[in-house]
This record gives structure tokens, C-alpha cells and sequence, in this order.
């Protein structure tokens, strides 16, 4: 591009291998735009670049990946390599979430901002406890409070959901309405 | 005794957990208990019925719903009243059911008004959210299979604990007995208000950043400016993106911007 000197010039492959060097420090998955704001770069051709690396993990079949998370970039290994990862950080999965914090925080991630009044229409059941396990693990947010009476308390999906989740943003999952045609043809 | 292999959820991780057979008493008490919600029970028994969601067999369901709510009362398990809520429902529409048709309406059109239609509209509302559930843990299973890296030693928040207001408190206790030793001579000056403590407090906190309590705490000359900054740094957290951060246990207390 412009050879000015306000503009540091990098080629492509040194902007390709400083894009790669900022995802693999960042501690949070990376958005374009600060990665763009960091090197003084316009977000295109930060894009480009991460194209670009994401191209190069695959063609060289990379053990690991670039994935696009909760808005931001993230460098990660493959899901192939599991069994390998696990035995060598000599870790097993983390516990899973009960039924219930899993229904009530499907409902939330559909509904938000909810209530629990709402989640309670929903689900035929008091949601108490699942909300504070959802609230503990920060897969949940308060997002304020509905103005109607009594004022209860509204709840969303957090960033962590995303990460934990392994979504790019909230419109990644599937619409409810695709549920609908699997719950009627269950019988 | 030889039981037929019971009917399991479409779900697998209900295998874990909603399977109704089971090897004792304990068990079954642990199983039963496990039930997501009296919707959830009733899709199983539906299924276990091989009924058809869009017409149910009120009168064997409802029979088989109250045989499970004993069940769970026989076992010490504490019925939800949500789970007796529903009860009442069923027996509603049962009776409802049991009512000899209005000649009159059926001319309309029987389909008019089934007393079941609501509730197979929240059966099949919350079936959504059901198979919704099931994605989401399908999603969290997938994605515990992929491991972005370690935190590297460098990393600040390694360090950072959350602060409570616990560690706000003990910050401002120590100022204060600070303050106390070096008894100065009180010349009379304009005090600051609350709210002007707030709005100096808040403008450095997003003009740097951060800012470091025990430091903001030390710049205030009277007690009772030091009590309104304390209460301005509560207020803040309590209000503003504020966070409070510890980098280590008994360390210095910082507020910053989220």
C-alpha cells in the first residue's frame, strides 16, 4: 500500500505472522478491530491476514486451528487430538451442567432478557437454584430489570457462554424454530 | 426378574440420570428426583405410553402421573409444588374430558375447544427448549475437546483474585488507623460532597483506568472525607462497570474500569 511513514509498511507475511503472534498471546478470544487498532492497520486487511492464517493451519494440517469465538479470534488445537491433550494435562472434562441449568439456560440463551417468571412459564418449574449455578459459572448475566410490576430482574447469555460454548455470536445457534419440527415429530 | 428393557430418553444424558428402572429403592429415589420438571415427566410417561403428543390419553397419563407423584412421596422425595400444580391440571382436564359433549357446540365443530390443547402447547413449547438443552450440552462436549492455550506466566489475571467488599472494608480499616497515629492539626476547609467524590472518583477511574484504593484513600485528609470516599468507591462498584481487583490475597485494592 501508501509508502508513507506514518504507516508502518508490512508485507503481507509479516502482517499475517504479527496477526498470528497477537492471537496466540491474547488471554480472551481477539476481535479484527483490536487487533487492527494495535498495529495501526485498517480492519480489512487484518481480516485478510487472519484468512489467510487460517488457510495456512489447514492446508498444512495444522494440530491447530484458527477459530472464530465470541467475535474475536482464537488459536486452538484440534478437536482430533483430544484423547493425546487429556493425557498429557492429566485432566478430564470439567463436570457437566445438570439437566435443569442446562434447560433453563437454553431458554435464556432463546429468550434474553428473561425473567424468571418467564423461565418458569416455560419450563413448568421453579428455575431458582439452576439460575445461581448459571450465575456462578458466568454463563449468565443480569441485563437489568423489566419495567413491569414487581420489577423482576432480566437475564442474558454472557461472553463466556459464547467461549464456553464454542460460538461465534448468539446467531450461530440454531433458530428455535428448527426444535419445533423435531418436537412434533418425536411421536 | 426379567423387565423389559426400559424406554430411555431420546436424550443421552438422560441415560445418566432420568432412567426410570432401577436396581433399588436408593436408586430410583435418585433418579426420580432427577426429573427436569413435571413437563419433563410427562413427556417421558407420554413416550413410555407411546401416545401421540397431539392426543393424549388424559385419564391413563393422569393416572400414571399421580402413581409417580406417590412414588416420590413414598420415598421421602420432596414433591415440588410445581409437580402438584401439574396434578391439578391433569385432574382438570380429565374431568373436563369425562363431561358429556355439549350437542349443540358439536355442530360447530368438535375440535373447538380440547381441554387439552394448552397443555400440549406447553408440551411442545417446552420440548423446544428440551431439544434446545440438548444442543447446547452436544455444543459444550464438542468444545471440551478443543484447548486454546495455557495461561502464560505473565499473565496478570493469573494473580488477580476478585476483591469483596470484605477486602474494601479491611483497605479503609487500615487508613483509618493510619490516620489515626498521625493526629494532625484539623484546619477547617470546605468539605467535599458525596456526589462530587463520586464524579472525581469516576473521572479517574476512566480517564487512567485504574485506580488504586489505598492511594485514593491516602489523599484524603479528614476522616470524615475519608468516610465519603469510601462510601463513593462503594457506590461506584455498586453502580458503574467498576471492578474490584486484588492481585493477591491481603494485597492492594484496585477499582478498574471493565
Amino acid at each position: 500500500m501508501s509508502e508513507t511513514a506514518a504507516q508502518p509498511a508490512r508485507g503481507t507475511s509479516e502482517l499475517v505472522a504479527v496477526v498470528e503472534a497477537l492471537i496466540f498471546v491474547a488471554d480472551e478470544p481477539i476481535t479484527s478491530k483490536l487487533i487492527a487498532d494495535v498495529l495501526d492497520e485498517d480492519k480489512q486487511a487484518i481480516e485478510a491476514a487472519v484468512e489467510h492464517l487460517k488457510e495456512e493451519y489447514e492446508n498444512r494440517n495444522s494440530g491447530l486451528q484458527i477459530r472464530e469465538i465470541a467475535g474475536g479470534w482464537q488459536i486452538a488445537t484440534r478437536t482430533e487430538f483430544h484423547e493425546e491433550i487429556r493425557n498429557f494435562l492429566k485432566t478430564r472434562p470439567s463436570a457437566k451442567l445438570s439437566i435443569a441449568s442446562l434447560e433453563t439456560l437454553a431458554v435464556i440463551a432463546y429468550k434474553q432478557p428473561v425473567t424468571v417468571p418467564e423461565i418458569l412459564e416455560i419450563r413448568g418449574v421453579q428455575s431458582a437454584s439452576a439460575i445461581k449455578t448459571l450465575l456462578d459459572k458466568r454463563l449468565i448475566v443480569a441485563k437489568g430489570r423489566k419495567e413491569t410490576v414487581g420489577r423482576p430482574m432480566q437475564y442474558g447469555t454472557s461472553k463466556d457462554f459464547l467461549i464456553q460454548f464454542g460460538l461465534k455470536d448468539l446467531t450461530e445457534l440454531p433458530s428455535i424454530e428448527d426444535f419445533e419440527d423435531l418436537a412434533g415429530s418425536l411421536t | 426378574m426379567s423387565q423389559p428393557e426400559p424406554e430411555t430418553y431420546t436424550f443421552d444424558f438422560h441415560k445418566e440420570t432420568a432412567e426410570i428402572m432401577a436396581e433399588s429403592a436408593d436408586e430410583l429415589k435418585l433418579k426420580i428426583g432427577e426429573f427436569a420438571g413435571p413437563l419433563d415427566l410427562l413427556l417421558y410417561l407420554i413416550r413410555q405410553e407411546q401416545a401421540n403428543i397431539f392426543d393424549i390419553p388424559i385419564a391413563r397419563i393422569t393416572d400414571e402421573y399421580l402413581r409417580f407423584i406417590r412414588l416420590m412421596k413414598s420415598l421421602d422425595i420432596a414433591v415440588a409444588a410445581d409437580f402438584l400444580v401439574m396434578a391439578s391440571t391433569l385432574i382438570e382436564i380429565k374431568s373436563k374430558m369425562l363431561l358429556p359433549r355439549d350437542p349443540n357446540a358439536e355442530a360447530v365443530g368438535e375440535e373447538m375447544d380440547d381441554p387439552r390443547q394448552e397443555l400440549v402447547d406447553r408440551l411442545l413449547e417446552y420440548e423446544k427448549y428440551k431439544s434446545a438443552a440438548q444442543m447446547l450440552y452436544e455444543k459444550t462436549t464438542l468444545e471440551q475437546a478443543v484447548f486454546a492455550r495455557g495461561k502464560i506466566e505473565s499473565d496478570d489475571a493469573n494473580a488477580e483474585i476478585d476483591a469483596s467488599v470484605f477486602d474494601l472494608l479491611t483497605v479503609f480499616q487500615k487508613i483509618v488507623a493510619r490516620h489515626v497515629e498521625e493526629v494532625k492539626m484539623e484546619i477547617h476547609r470546605e468539605e467535599i460532597s458525596l456526589a462530587d467524590m463520586i464524579k472525581d472518583l469516576k473521572r479517574r477511574i476512566f480517564e487512567i483506568g485504574e485506580v488504586n484504593l489505598i492511594v485514593f484513600f491516602e489523599e484524603m485528609l479528614t476522616k470524615r472525607e475519608l468516610v465519603t470516599a469510601f462510601i463513593a468507591a462503594l457506590e461506584i462498584v455498586r453502580t458503574e462497570s467498576v471492578k474490584l481487583i486484588q492481585k493477591k490475597t491481603f494485597g492492594e485494592v484496585i477499582l478498574r474500569k471493565v
